[in-house]
């Protein structure tokens, strides 16, 4: 049998360095692709319908669990959905700071991300704990950065893994000025590590992987958008919320506890390289002009760009909240009274991996009727696939096993699928065939 | 064990959120301390990967919910010298045990376009559930320090010492008002184990159980006071019933709200 006619089946029963538990199953045979799947075999753990009959003021601390590494995006997107239904106008304190707690989950999971799953890949180590023997400043710093986005979760949520800061209409409290200056001054201060990040991560040689896909990334009219803005695309699509199910569809397969979600029929990105695509004009000027320097231009059709991307996002981060955190002023009150009612709250956010939407319809005395969450992983898994069949024709089929494994990892890595996420999220009501 | 070789250690992961495994992750410093001394021989979150290797010391996140589970739980208990269960899921079932007083298969039914794709078990089980537990550790995410005080002590062949005290005795140490006396707030401060440093009441806000209940609850009395403090039987029944609804104190006293 030639190289090219080859018969390869390469399972990867399961993949390291992902959060959660996913596998890849590829097949080649006469030189082209048979089968490939991304399997994702979490079993489910039906949040959507725990939630039903459940009070408003029980849901940040419920849907938090859906996932350890950003339980932020999840309270947040909640809240948020709530208070647009409740008719909450939140004080301005209270708006800053969900965005300056939001900058640390940002923080702390692209730094988990780039250092402890993805980096090990370019520099052939299996791990953060071998590359910290290669690369031990690079490690050591991005494991700091990874410690202070933690310390600004704790600040507003007493633990980084299931705070237990946010409450509908605000937070349970404030935290002191001197904490808030303290951290503030650690925040200031890592910048500079944040641009050696950068640039250590330009530094790294990328694979050349141009495709063609649609970004879509939430937009706002004069920041970078976290926690507020709209759902655009970069096909021009400018939306609300609300209007998400018109125009996103979800769709099961059977080898998948996620769900697939697709675009005008399409698979498409969402997530930081997503992000950085759509809003390149609403990055800081300083971040700006470190990323032209540096010669990286988004938009970027390139995926391997995506850690790169993360690193730029630490360093908008750190700015952001310590921008946020400047003259810093325990509120008269860190809430909001609530009152709730009938009607249908939905919302979203940019959790670090992208897109996040959530739909409650709640009864009048203040309880969950359904749920339907839709979280960045189930989005990204159509381009996943699309992006492995692609990416590998481009590194040519014709490669040993071992190097096609792990540039199929590489190109998952990129996406910095949260598996845990993904099967935690599933459509109710999906017509049955 | 022998002082030539490291001890083996291995972290294993079940139906979770990922959030307890990440005491190890966010180490910082620590973990490489960490992993100078001890070898992790499976992690897959981390990177190493050999989950059938025979360890020391094995960390076991999350709750059994499918048939491969239970035999894959089977497989690391015959290999692991020591088994620790981690966190609310490990120990209890976790948040996704909230599906055990519901038909399971109606959900899938009713969630997946292919139903017979999905395997799971009608519950979500502890591990405890399947095979033999040598310890513990509690919590709706366990904490960094708890997790290194254990392979700490295990390693010097000690067991960990259990929190036996109530997030009460943990609030008094800390000096927090207490929110349910001043404020009327329902906390479940005074059934629940310590652990977490009474992160909640530190906040002003109720205590929601996250690490279990403590020995010798006494939940009859807590689910009056609620009532007195003008839950209904439902709402004091789903203060039982979430992180930990499987945990058995909190099931009798979810049961006996809901039946009330």
């Amino acid at each position: 049998m030639t190289e090219t006619t080859r018969t390869v089946s390469l399972n990867v029963p399961v993949l390291a360095r992902v959060e959660g538990e996913g596998a890849l199953d590829l097949s080649l045979a006469g030189g082209e692709i048979a089968q490939l799947r991304l399997r994702i075999f979490e079993p489910p753990r039906f949040f959507e319908k725990f939630l039903e009959g459940r009070h408003y003021d029980e849901i940040p601390d419920l849907v938090a669990r859906i996932c350890g590494i950003c339980p932020v995006a999840y309270q947040v997107t909640a809240a948020q959905a709530l208070e647009r239904l409740y008719g909450v106008e939140l004080s301005p304190w209270a708006r800053a700071m969900r965005r300056a707690f939001y900058c640390g989950e940002w923080i702390q999971s692209h730094s988990l991300h780039i250092h402890l799953l993805a980096a090990p890949d370019f520099f052939g180590c299996g791990s953060a704990i071998e590359l910290a023997k290669i690369a031990p400043d690079a490690v050591r710093r991005g494991l700091r950065l990874q410690g202070l986005g933690n310390a600004l979760m704790d600040l507003f949520g007493a633990r980084s893994v299931h705070p237990v800061g946010v409450r509908i209409g605000g937070f349970h409290a404030a935290p002191p000025a001197a904490k808030v200056r303290a951290l503030r001054e650690r925040l200031v201060a890592a910048l500079p590590e944040a641009e050696a990040l950068i640039r250590w991560a330009a530094a790294i040689p990328l694979p050349p992987d141009d495709q063609d896909f649609i970004s879509v990334a939430m937009r706002h009219a004069d920041r970078y958008a976290i926690e507020q803005g709209d759902i655009a695309a970069s096909d021009g699509l400018s939306i609300g919320a609300d209007a998400y199910d018109a125009h996103f569809a979800e769709r099961h397969a059977p080898h998948s506890t996620a769900l697939y979600s697709d675009y005008r029929g399409r698979p498409y990105l969402v997530g930081p390289l997503a992000r950085l695509n759509l809003n390149p004009d609403r990055l800081p000027e300083r971040l700006r002009a470190l990323l032209a320097e540096i010669g990286f231009a988004p938009p970027s059709r390139n995926m391997f760009h995506s850690l790169l991307a993360r690193a730029a996002e630490i360093w908008l981060a750190l700015d952001e909240a310590a921008r946020l955190l400047a003259g810093y002023r325990v509120p008269d009150s860190p809430w909001t009274p609530v009152e709730p009612r009938a009607g249908v709250a939905t919302g979203c956010t940019e959790a670090p991996r992208g897109l996040l939407w959530h739909r409650y319809e709640m009864d009048a005395a203040g309880r969950v009727v359904n749920a339907r969450i839709v979280p960045p992983t189930s989005q990204n898994q159509a381009r996943i696939e699309e992006d492995l069949r692609l990416s590998l024709l481009n590194f040519g089929l014709d490669r040993p096993d071992d190097a096609l494994r792990l540039h199929c990892e590489k190109v998952i890595r990129n996406y910095d699928p949260c598996i845990s996420c993904a099967t935690h999220f599933l459509r109710l009501n999906v017509a049955r065939a | 064990m022998d002082g030539a070789r490291k001890p083996r250690v291995a972290v294993h992961k079940f139906s979770s959120c990922d959030g307890c495994q990440l005491a190890l992750l966010n180490l910082g410093e620590t973990l490489l301390t960490l992993a100078d001394r001890v070898e992790f021989v499976h992690f897959a979150e981390a990177g190493p990967m050999d989950p059938e290797a025979e360890v020391d010391v094995a960390f076991v996140e999350g709750s059994l919910s499918t048939p491969e589970d239970l035999e894959r739980i089977r497989r690391i208990r015959a290999r692991s010298r020591v088994l620790v269960a981690i966190g609310a899921c490990a120990v209890a079932g976790g948040v996704q045990a909230l599906r055990n007083a519901a038909d399971g298969a109606a959900w899938v039914a009713q969630l997946y376009a292919h139903p017979e794709a999905i395997d799971s078990l009608a519950q979500s089980l502890p591990l405890a559930g399947a095979v033999k537990i040598d310890h513990e550790l509690h919590g709706c995410p366990v904490d960094g320090a708890q997790m290194v005080a254990a392979l700490g002590a295990l390693l010097l062949g000690a067991p960990p010492r259990p929190e036996s005290d109530k997030v009460c005795v943990e609030c008094k140490r800390q000096g927090h008002p207490c929110v349910m006396v001043s404020r009327g707030i329902p906390c479940l401060g005074p059934v629940t184990r310590a652990g977490c440093g009474a992160l909640c009441p530190g906040l002003g806000r109720d205590c929601y159980g996250c690490y279990g209940p403590a020995e010798n609850a006494n939940t009859d009395a807590l689910a009056a006071r609620f009532r007195a403090l003008g839950l209904d039987a439902a709402a004091v029944a789903r203060r039982f019933g979430a992180i930990n609804s499987q945990a058995p104190a909190f099931l009798a006293a979810a049961r006996k709200a809901g039946a009330a």
